[in-house]
């Protein structure tokens, strides 16, 4: 990737994150830390990777994205608002009366969103749902899903895993956001979702483990994703909480919204950051 | 009763998947390892390219189902009805119907009528769980050609389809010129003294009660209730002012079923007693399903006896 390239990814990456913190802090509530883990891989998705148009967020040969981690939400309300989907101003309203930003991804009334999503372990059968109808009417489109760390506990996604495998669905690629962190503590204090690379190659993926906030990673591993005639797992290692300091790595931060210093300090943060890529 | 002929609402599944797939090609079929005994095997045999077995996995088959969905085809998907309304019931909730999500859920094997294989896979509870997802509709026919012709309705219907077919060869009510519309009952018989609602395999019990009624002098109206949601209220109102006593007969738990559909719409806007026939509050067991439905006091004789119970409640 090219350095002009990968800047506007960071940059648009930041914004995103600036998006996430704007609602959390206005909804006084949702989930940051899981959000700003997530925020370049679903950056990468939408400004580089998917073929999709804004201005036609319904268009039958898009490719799509389940947002399986659905609480994750505000990363994927300011991804699309931040691509032009909807105004950006629209993310204050995140988890508000009569706002159409759900505490979790809605697709009646939100543009850009594909599929409905939040109780977890149930996005990846959405996303599987809409790879299989790709091959069975003969469509191209692709389709991506990205999923918790400490999703992986459902026994759904594995359900989800071995029909993928089963039916060849090569335009399926999942994304599991591996920040190590769940609700209860750290993913191996709580049960035991790892190795879930090692998992996925025995329900028969090709998987691939990267620093998930590296963007040339990233666009490698969708290159052979892409290339792969199997479906596709990447194992984004990224860190909770990303781009605001006392965030990182804090289990705190799962599902808490930043008070009114807080917010400042994170707006801060991600400004130094702006300012940096400049 | 020797002439009657006899044939399982899912035998009428089979037979209406198999002309839907003659008929429109924009549809796949899933199932979850139990095509044999759901009679998607029909499908299967014809289109097996357009046929998916999830395995033994409902949540992962349903939440695939809105997948699907969600890319604007439609898709059926079958299993027994303990599983397809039970096990996956959060996927149909938060998966099909919170989006609202053209899926067809044919679920078989429902009610005690299963049989031998006793309360595990005997479905007592799925119209209630169904009943309760804002924008299901409920579909539970009550022979193989209303069954056949239902199918059609919910493939062209637009959101979210629950429909309930049994295990148990049970009596043709219909003729095969029977035309079906969502959410409308159909009068079977005329009558004033008394109104029968009865859905599924009830229904030719009723129109049993309906001979052994007449026989002591009362006339009763035999109401069929295919579509259990949306109810067709403007029937059942009907019946309510003009007969003044109602009981409801179903192969389903008294909570949460016909029966309370029926009381919920009445008590709010002209009571009248409503007198439930159903599974009361209990399990199912093993046994031949005929003798079940005797044990668990589901025939003619036993509408018949709550029907006179209502009479007698009627002011």
């Amino acid at each position: 990737m090219d350095a002009v390239t990968k800047k506007e990814l960071q940059r648009a990456a930041n914004d995103v994150r600036i998006g996430i913190i704007e609602g959390v802090h206005s909804a006084k509530a949702g989930h940051p830390g899981g959000s700003l883990s997530c925020a370049d891989i679903l950056t990468y998705l939408y400004f580089k990777e998917m073929n999709i148009d804004p201005k036609d967020p319904k268009k039958s040969d898009r490719d799509r994205l389940v947002l399986s981690k659905g609480h994750a939400a505000p990363a994927l309300y300011s991804v699309l608002a931040n691509r032009g989907y909807f105004d950006v101003k629209e993310l204050n309203t995140l988890r508000k009366i009569d706002s159409r930003l759900q505490g979790h991804p809605d697709m009646k009334h939100i543009p850009g969103v594909d599929m409905s999503s939040g109780s977890l372990g149930q996005g990846i059968s959405a996303a599987v749902g809409m790879a299989l109808s790709a091959k069975h009417f003969g469509d191209n489109y692709r389709v991506f899903t990205i999923l918790g760390d400490g999703e992986c506990e459902e026994g759904q996604v594995w359900e989800a895993a071995m029909f993928a495998a089963n039916k060849g669905l090569s335009n399926l690629t999942a994304f599991v956001d591996f920040n190590n962190l769940q609700i209860d503590g750290t993913c191996d204090e709580v049960n035991s979702p790892s190795p879930i690379d090692k998992k996925f190659e025995a329900f028969g993926w090709d998987v691939l483990v990267i620093d998930g906030h590296d963007f040339d990673a990233i666009e490698d591993a969708l290159d052979k994703a892409k290339a792969s005639d199997k479906p596709f797992c990447i194992i984004a290692k990224t860190v909770k909480g990303k781009g605001v300091s006392y965030m990182e790595n804090n289990v705190g931060w799962h599902g808490k919204a930043p008070g009114d210093e807080e917010y400042e300090i994170a707006i801060k943060d991600l400004a130094a950051i702006a300012e940096s890529l400049k | 009763m020797a002439d009657v002929i006899k044939k399982a609402t899912r035998d009428g599944y089979g037979a209406g998947l198999l002309k839907l797939g003659q008929k429109y090609k924009d549809f796949v079929v899933l199932d979850a390892d139990l095509a044999e005994a759901t009679k998607t095997i029909v499908f299967k045999k014809a289109f097996p390219e357009r046929f998916y077995d999830c395995g033994i996995a409902e949540q992962n088959m349903v939440s695939i189902a809105a997948g699907i969905a969600a890319t604007g085809k439609k898709v059926f998907c079958s299993s027994f009805a303990m599983f397809a309304a039970g096990r996956a019931f959060e996927q149909v909730r938060n998966a099909v119907c919170y989006p609202h999500l053209n899926v067809v859920i044919a679920a078989t094997h429902a009610g005690i009528s299963v049989g031998e294989d006793g309360a595990t896979h005997q479905c007592c509870e799925d119209i209630a769980l169904m009943r309760s997802l804002p924008g299901m509709t409920i579909i539970n026919p009550a022979d193989a050609v209303e069954a056949e012709k239902a199918l059609e309705a919910a493939y062209m219907h637009d959101g979210p389809v629950y429909m309930r077919f049994g295990r148990l060869a049970v009596p043709i009510v219909f003729d095969d010129d029977y035309s079906f519309e969502i959410g409308k009952g159909v009068e079977l018989k005329e009558g004033n003294d008394v109104t029968v609602i009865a859905t599924g395999l009830m229904v030719a019990e009723a129109l049993i009660a309906y001979d052994i009624l007449k026989e002591q002098g009362i006339n009763a109206r035999i109401i069929n209730m295919a579509t259990i949601k949306p109810l067709d209220t403007e029937i059942v109102l009907k019946a309510a002012k003009e007969t003044g006593a109602i009981v409801t007969a179903e192969e389903h738990s008294v909570i949460g079923g016909l029966g309370s559909a029926v009381s919920e719409y009445l008590s709010e806007i002209y009571p009248v007693p409503v007198v439930k026939l159903g599974v009361y509050d209990r399990f199912g067991q093993s046994g031949a399903a005929n003798d079940l439905l005797d044990l668990y006091g589901l025939r003619g004789k036993d509408i018949a006896e709550k029907a006179k119970a209502a009479l007698a409640l009627k002011k």
